[in-house]
């Protein structure tokens, strides 16, 4: 248990002085398995389990002599065990809270006897017994086997002990000793396994450093330091020196080290880096862990720091140590193949030691140790992910982003948005058939990264000359990490190494793991940095990149927390209208581009919308969009119409006069260009005053010549998108019937993608609204494909067609038609659709049918089952679709028969439960589907009954006519009901239908009389009966 | 200074200025100034005798001092470039004209420049050797590699690949001019002999 004791469990002393065992989850896990294996020690090796210790242990308990019964003496203060040893003394004597015990059989039976107790004891006993091996074996025993060889056997071992110590029962102790090694070693395994679990220690770079450093300990009068050890020899499997309980804060070991001009330094070696602790000098210690220092990125750094004279030294020592240095070197290359930290290849941070200038001082690092800086510290924290060795070998590269670290963070991203995250790598399997490009470009990338500013812009400009959106040369530059050297180049301050680099980053991102890596490694931080500088190539290039990193919404949601929109908003302020530019302009010019493209990348994230809107993006969007040329204008009006999604933006993009643009350029002759502007009118003229407006701007026209570039679908659904918005306005109906725009919509419901379906039959639905159009739609034989798709399963197309089907319905010669292609029939199995706006569509729809349909009572009869749908579908509890059935109720209510089925449904108290409404759509066509309900049977009084009359009553209070209306013809029909009546006159509903009396409107005059009358009839009759009898 | 100086100094100054495209006349008034005080420190190799110009060594240390120049044979060469009658002394004229293309000139002049600078032998060709001379410390050497020499060769070749349009071997004035056009990086293809384009002294 030695082992186990002084490198596993965690220690702290209390003010006493004495060690405590912390009652951390590691110090449990042990405890349990120490007591297990005292448990299994007796039922599995009996006759070992007598054996008598050396010194007994001893420790407080918590048990009393009450609680030990056969087998002791007990007497008050004391207890002692029948067994004895051989001298006779007990194995087990209790004097409370003292008890000493000699032997494990006894250890286990108290540990019985402590029955709830059980971990505690085996604390207790711990605490006791630090050398629990030493008192259990006796010291130069212990001593004695550790020299000898474990794996010799027992026999032998019993020999060589006898020489020393003759004793009887040796071969026993033995047996003991290497029970208690082998389950110490199980023990240990275990625990590391579930610290491993916990933490991910990587100790290689950290064991060649030290490495590297003892061998300049050793030379003589040229040493660099006098000595170098790690505080233990003992190391666990996974390579790390740390207790175990340290290695769960991710330490990983210590060394002490004794510099040649100061005193000897003891030094943490963990995750994080390294740093001076209080003191480590061999294993065991309890305290000292305390870290009194910063921390460095690596132990040359520390002692850079700590000892002049290693710092002055170390230079000469370079020159020396090319040997070594090639080892080292060959040892990371062997490491990088397997899946590892991206750890700082030690030759490049002795490079960064042969800068005569100071090392910390940021400015004056030497180029070549800057641009492989971010190895250190930085990605360690950034990115975990393999890179195959310098000479090709493929490795599989997986990139583990630090989820943790980011704050998460409730993305509400557009619908448009395209996900590429979860998309699976592609990897090319072997490398014998990689063409040449692949080596030369790993070529140039060993050249990029040893080379001065001169060389590596040399050797971008020959990368530039790769086609670098090519898979093979994006690859090339990733196994061979020239992309942490293409982004570290962005954080140093040679304005063509960054040039140089940008241009290769904007081409190779194009790839979406390149992208990852990029944003992975933090480079699009440095990117976003790039757009403050003041050269305009830089920054045209750097927004370049960022357009097309953006492509993800982690890429997007970096660019915005790093401030990059309000720096991409700034890049737009330019003059982009003049007609002839300075050169000076031109570069402007070129720069808002730039920015723009970067923009509607961006602007894909809700949030990034809203943030260039702040950063008052929208009108220099505006003034950018009077550009003449195409280039600009496409993103720019990307990024507008991807915007347009935002309501504010869209009462700007009205507001701010860009609809007059808009239009205008949709007469541009480039597809791209007009099919965004019809999008961002699509988008905002769900607002009426921009309907106008595009109206206004003759906007309509080119709309519709749009529709004969069929080919190009995406341009068709964005154009037929703003057509069917457009035509939401009367006004602009009618203009389009100027231009036969229903002739040739009507002809796209045919053979076209449901993208521009949605749109085309959306806009049906509208241009129906008017009479003349639903004969010319009938005429151009718009019908039949119509109902065809009603077929269909895509929801948002289906609520377009069902309302079209309806609109068209109300046409008798149209309903012949729907009828004849079984229409209704369809349009009635959309009930059963899961989505509730297709349900509530299909219900408004099916109103028209029922109404204009020949024999329409016999038709709904037809339907098998049609009935009982509608009267569930009324437990729906989304109001619109409730309002619609109350709809379709009242119009099927018309056809007594059919009212009567209804009924036998149970139409009636679930039409009464919905009367405590408030929404004053759903109390119009709920009152209107009661006064059509009350014409059958006792149902008027079932109303009653249901309690549904006073409810009705409150709706006469209500502000809407429709609803004054139908709540006074519902009331009228049940007035005739004495008892409703009674009701009524109670809730004091003869005041405001009095009021309702003197209305324009005649139908509801007459049904408002016609309730007070019925009322008035019923109070007369009773003062007559009152009177008379 | 005294009046009369001033007085020479602003004749000079419109008259150079005349001929010198990117400077005004206060900023030529204020090189010259800048040359005078450079003359009167002392010469390095040759302490207490009046110099006819500005020598060498005060003009790679202006060059290392304020533009951050660290290589020596590319700051020699620039200095040979200003000195246009080779005598060892920048003259005023020399120091405004030079300047001029080295902090403003065109990307035409600058190509001129550089091509002048790179051209070690004034023959008018960069050659292999040129090229390799002045790349010779670009590269960290390569431990595992046998001929420390060869990335250095190799750097030498990817250069001609790229900017040798004709195949002879060497670059031509025309060959360099064509490949800065193509691509602008490749104006300090071999060695930092140009101010940053941030640095704007004056």
């Amino acid at each position: 248990m030695g082992g186990l004791l002084t490198r596993a469990a965690q220690w702290t002393n209390d003010s006493s002085g004495c060690c405590k065992l912390e009652a951390t989850q590691l110090n449990e896990f042990l405890l349990k398995e120490v007591l297990h294996f005292t448990e299994q020690l007796m039922v599995q090796h009996p006759e070992e389990a007598t054996h008598v210790f050396e010194e007994p242990l001893v420790w407080s308990t918590t048990l009393e002599a009450s609680d030990f019964k056969a087998g002791y003496d007990v007497s008050d203060l004391l207890v002692e065990s029948h067994d004895k040893d051989s001298e006779g003394r007990p194995l087990l004597r209790l004097k409370p809270p003292t008890i000493s015990v000699r032997s494990f059989s006894q250890l286990s039976k108290l540990l019985h006897l402590a029955e709830n107790n059980t971990l505690a004891e085996v604390r207790e006993c711990l605490q006791g017994n630090k050398d629990l091996v030493a008192i259990i074996f006796g010291r130069s025993f212990v001593s004695f086997m550790e020299k000898e060889d474990v794996n010799q056997d027992v026999q032998s071992l019993m020999v060589k002990i006898k020489e020393r110590e003759p004793s009887e029962d040796v071969e026993a102790k033995i047996k003991v000793f290497l029970l208690l090694q082998k389950k110490d070693k199980e023990i240990l395994n275990k625990l590391l396994q579930h610290v491993t679990e916990q933490v991910c220690l990587d100790p290689t770079a950290v064991r060649n450093e030290v490495e590297w450093l003892k061998q300049l300990c050793s030379k003589g009068e040229n040493r660099v330091l006098k000595s170098l050890c790690y505080t233990s020899d003992y190391e666990f499997s996974n390579g790390c020196n740390a207790p175990l309980w340290r290695q769960l804060l991710g330490e990983i070991c210590y060394v002490v080290l004794t510099p040649c001009d100061t005193d000897t330094l003891y030094i943490t070696c963990s995750n994080d880096g390294v740093f001076l602790n209080k003191g480590i000098k061999q294993d065991g210690q309890e305290s000292g862990y305390e870290r009194i220092s910063e921390v460095y990125r690596d132990l040359v750094t520390l002692l850079k720091h700590r000892s002049p004279y290693f710092a002055a030294n170390i230079k000469t020592q370079q020159q020396e140590n090319k040997e070594e240095e090639k080892t080292v070197h060959h040892h990371v290359r062997n490491k990088a193949c397997g899946t590892t930290k991206y750890e700082p290849c030690p030759r490049w941070r002795k490079l960064g030691l042969s800068s005569t200038r100071g090392v910390e001082k940021k400015s004056s690092r030497s180029f070549v140790e800057k641009k492989m800086a971010r190895q250190g510290a930085k990605s360690k924290m950034k990115a975990e992910f393999s890179v195959s060795s310098l000479t090709g070998h493929q490795s599989s590269h997986r990139i583990k982003s630090s989820v943790g670290a980011m704050p998460s963070e409730l993305f509400s991203e557009s619908s448009s948005e395209s996900e590429e995250e979860e998309q699976p790598e592609r990897r090319q399997e072997n490398n014998t058939d990689l063409p040449s490009e692949y080596w030369q470009i790993q070529k140039l990338v060993i050249y990029l990264k040893g080379g001065n500013q001169t060389a590596t812009v040399l050797t971008l400009c020959a990368m530039m000359d790769f086609n670098l959106m090519q898979e093979t040369c994006q690859l090339a530059i990733r196994d061979a990490g020239g992309l942490e050297v293409l982004i570290n180049l962005l954080d140093t301050d040679e304005v063509k190494c960054k040039i140089g680099s940008l241009k290769i980053l904007r081409k190779i991102c194009n790839n979406m793991q390149i992208r990852r890596i990029i944003v992975d490694m933090g480079g699009l931080q440095s990117v976003v940095k790039i757009l403050d500088s003041p050269v305009k190539d830089l920054k045209a290039l750097a927004a370049e990149t960022i357009a097309n990193v953006a492509k993800f919404r982690r890429a997007r949601r970096t660019v915005r927390q790093h401030g990059g929109i309000k720096k991409l908003v700034k890049l737009l302020a330019c003059v982009p209208n003049l007609a002839t530019l300075s050169v000076n302009q031109e570069q402007d010019v070129e720069v808002a581009r730039c920015g723009a493209l970067a923009l509607w990348s961006c602007s894909n994230s809700t949030k990034n919308k809203e943030a260039i809107r702040r950063a008052g993006g929208i009108p220099l969007l505006g003034r950018l969009l009077k550009s003449p040329h195409e280039n600009m204008l496409i993103p720019v009006v990307g990024t507008l119409q991807e915007c347009a999604s935002e309501e504010s933006y869209r009462i700007a993009i009205q507001t701010e006069g860009m609809i007059k643009d808009l239009v205008i350029n949709l007469s541009s002759d480039n597809d791209e260009l007009q099919m965004h502007c019809a999008s961002a009118i699509f988008k905002c003229a769900e607002d009426k005053q921009t309907r106008d407006l595009v109206r206004k701007y003759k906007g309509l026209q080119p709309l519709v010549t749009l529709l004969g570039k069929a080919n190009n679908k995406e341009l068709l659904a964005a154009a037929t998108g703003a057509i069917w918005k457009c035509s939401i306005s009367k006004e602009n109906v009618a203009k389009f019937q100027e231009f036969k725009a229903l002739e040739i919509i009507v002809g796209l419901l045919t053979d076209q993608p449901e993208e521009v379906l949605v749109n085309v039959v959306g806009a049906l639905g509208e241009f129906a609204q008017i009479s003349a159009n639903k004969a010319i739609i009938r005429k151009c034989g718009g019908i039949r494909p119509l109902v065809g798709l009603l077929t269909g399963t895509n929801q948002a197309l289906l609520v377009n067609v069902t309302k079209a089907v309806g609109a068209c319905a109300t046409d008798k010669d149209n309903m012949a038609i729907i009828d004849q292609l079984d229409g209704v029939r369809l349009v009635w199995s959309l009930l059963k659709n899961s989505s509730a706006d297709v349900q509530s569509s299909a219900a408004w729809a099916l109103c028209p049918c029922i109404k204009n349909a020949k024999d329409a009572g016999e038709m709904v009869r037809s339907l098998v089952g049609g009935l009982e749908l509608i009267v569930n579908l009324l437990k729906s509890t989304n109001i619109e679709v409730q309002a619609s059935i109350c709809a379709v109720v009242a119009t099927i209510a018309k056809d007594k028969e059919n009212l009567a089925v209804l009924t036998d449904h149970g139409v009636i108290p679930l039409l009464a439960k919905l009367t405590n409404t408030s929404d004053n759509r759903l109390r119009r066509y709920l009152a209107d589907a009661i006064g059509h309900c009350c014409m059958w049977g006792t149902n008027r009084s079932s109303f009653g009954d249901a309690t549904a009359v006073a409810p009705l009553v409150r709706y006469l209070k209500a502000k809407d006519s429709w609803v004054n209306q139908s709540t006074a013809m519902a009331l009228y029909q049940l007035s005739k009901d004495p008892y409703n009546c009674i009701t009524m006159y109670e809730k004091g509903a003869v005041k405001p239908l009095i009021q309702l009396m003197g209305s324009d409107d005649e139908t509801l005059q007459e049904a408002a009389a016609g309730c007070v009358r019925n009322i008035r009839l019923l109070a007369q009759a009773n003062r007559q009966a009152r009177l008379f009898n | 200074m005294s009046a009369m100086n001033r007085k020479v100094i602003q004749t000079l100054a419109e008259n150079i200025s005349k001929q010198v495209e990117h400077f005004s006349k206060t900023e030529t008034e204020r090189l010259i100034r800048e040359f005078h005080v450079l003359l009167k420190e002392p010469m390095s190799n040759h302490p207490g005798k009046e110099a006819p110009g500005v020598d060498r060594g005060k003009f790679r240390n202006i060059l290392h001092e304020d533009f951050g120049m660290t290589d020596r044979m590319i700051m020699d060469q620039v200095f040979r470039t200003f000195d246009k009658d080779n005598d060892g002394f920048l003259s005023v004229k020399e120091w405004i004209k030079g300047l001029s293309v080295f902090l403003r000139g065109t990307l035409d002049e600058r190509i001129k420049y550089c091509f002048g600078v790179y051209d070690l032998n004034g023959d008018g060709y960069i050659s292999r050797e040129e090229m390799f001379h002045m790349l010779k410390s670009s590269l960290i050497r390569q431990p595992t590699e046998e001929d420390p020499d060869e990335g250095i060769k190799d750097l030498v070749e990817i250069a001609l690949k790229k900017m040798d349009h004709d195949h002879d071997g060497r670059l031509s004035f025309q060959d360099f001019e064509k490949a800065v056009k193509e691509e602008n990086l490749l104006l300090e293809a071999f060695g930092t002999c140009l101010p940053d384009s941030i640095v704007n002294t004056l």
